[in-house]
């Protein structure tokens, strides 16, 4: 897995923030954007593209963006 | 199999976003609402149901394309909201409209995945030679069904009525349908009480584990889980329709889907990966009024020509059921 590629596809799922405000050490839960609804949408995002499957408690355990990229490397 | 004709009926009160923040002073409400895309939303006056509001958006598709109703010869009606339990309300609106008593009129209880399976229906319908001009309405008042206090779901749904006539020539042809169902998800969009299972009202209150307040007496929806469900099937539901109807994703020009709320949809897009232009998202001045959103967008656009002569476009609606369902309207 590429964090690159994965930073791209977590950016993605965002309508108002840039992609170059993601980074590995972005604390994404402090974004602006982000909601409970991002939640949903890294989950499919995830399971769409990886195919793998995250569940909301996993996301809330995450810090950076670098974490969810482990997390979803490791599953 | 033809769509003929579609008219829209909206209740004239408004719910605006100025109003819901003055009700929720605690909430962020521009963040969320910039997220379910809803501006505003219609609300059924208290004493109006939704059989009232499918009358009136058959007899205003009745007026604006001069369609006798004497040639009508059968009502099919979705809602959640029946005026009675028994009778069905189809039945009244059979009469109320001066429909021939000869015509067949049923209700169905479906929601956002309704006017698919009315479209499926009336083209079952007219090809076994039952029916000739089906007369398909859809009408919602969710809000009614609404805690005062849910601001969620408050901010999302939006009273409203369509009507669509389906007949054997018209500007839309019916293509082939993919349907299905999947019950295990019954209670992620629920309103518990009032009916047979549990008559009585229950005055229950519990928090999900989103931290939702579930009451047994109201519509609960279990957002999360309504979100998987969608992006699960929604992608599969595409390429099975694409097949049923032997087209290949190039030749789709349009996509109009239920319009659950922009982020969902948003998410949807993305992940099917359809290109924004083609693809339809349109709540700001309705919300999401359940059964009613495709035919809606389908007149919307129409009337403003991003839907036109020529174009192949695939409709599909998700949602209460859980149930889901799509087709191809070659226009």
């Amino acid at each position: 897995m590429d964090l690159e590629k994965f930073l791209a596809d977590f950016a993605d799922i965002f309508d108002e923030t840039d992609a170059s405000e993601i980074k590995a050490d972005t604390q994404f839960h402090y974004l602006d954007e982000w909601s409970s609804m991002s939640g949903m949408a890294v989950i499919a995002i995830v399971k769409s593209i990886y195919g793998k499957e995250i569940t909301g408690e996993d996301i809330k355990k995450c810090d950076t963006v670098n974490d969810l990229f482990e997390l979803v490397k490791n599953k | 199999m033809f769509i003929k004709a579609i008219s829209y009926y909206l209740p004239s009160q408004t719910l605006t976003n100025e109003e819901l923040i003055k009700q929720f002073p605690e909430w962020s409400v521009e963040k969320v609402v910039k997220k379910v895309g809803v501006n505003e939303r219609h609300i059924a006056a208290a004493d109006e149901t939704a059989g009232d509001m499918a009358f009136k958006a058959a007899q205003k598709l009745f007026a604006e394309y001069n369609i006798s109703p004497e040639t009508i010869d059968f009502v099919l009606f979705c809602t959640q909201s029946p005026d009675y339990f028994l009778p069905s309300s189809a039945c009244i609106l059979q009469h109320k409209l001066g429909i021939p008593t000869s015509a067949g009129a049923f209700d169905y209880d479906l929601g956002c995945s309704g006017c698919v399976y009315g479209m499926a229906v009336a083209k079952g319908l007219i090809t076994a030679g039952i029916a000739k001009n089906v007369l398909l309405l859809t009408a919602e008042t969710y809000t009614k069904y609404l805690h005062p206090q849910d601001k969620g779901n408050r901010s999302i749904f939006g009273d409203g009525a369509a009507a669509c006539l389906i007949s054997t020539e018209g500007f839309a042809e019916i293509g082939g349908f993919v349907l299905g169902t999947n019950g295990s998800g019954y209670d992620n969009l629920i309103l518990k009480t009032g009916a047979a299972r549990q008559k009585n009202l229950t005055g229950i209150e519990s928090t999900d584990e989103n931290g939702n307040i579930r009451r047994d007496d109201y519509l609960y929806m279990n957002g999360g889980e309504i979100f998987n469900f969608t992006v699960d099937v929604v992608p599969n539901l595409l390429v099975n329709v694409l097949e049923k109807n032997n087209i290949t994703k190039d030749r789709i020009d349009y996509y109009l889907f239920h319009q659950a709320n922009k982020y969902m949809l948003s998410t949807i897009r993305k992940i099917c990966n359809i290109p924004q232009e083609k693809f339809y998202i349109n709540l700001e001045k309705t919300g999401n009024t359940v059964s009613s959103t495709i035919l809606i967008g389908l007149r919307d656009c129409i009337d403003s020509k991003i839907i036109t002569s020529g174009m192949n476009v695939l409709i599909a609606g998700f949602g209460v059921g859980l149930s889901y369902g799509g087709t191809v309207l070659k226009m």
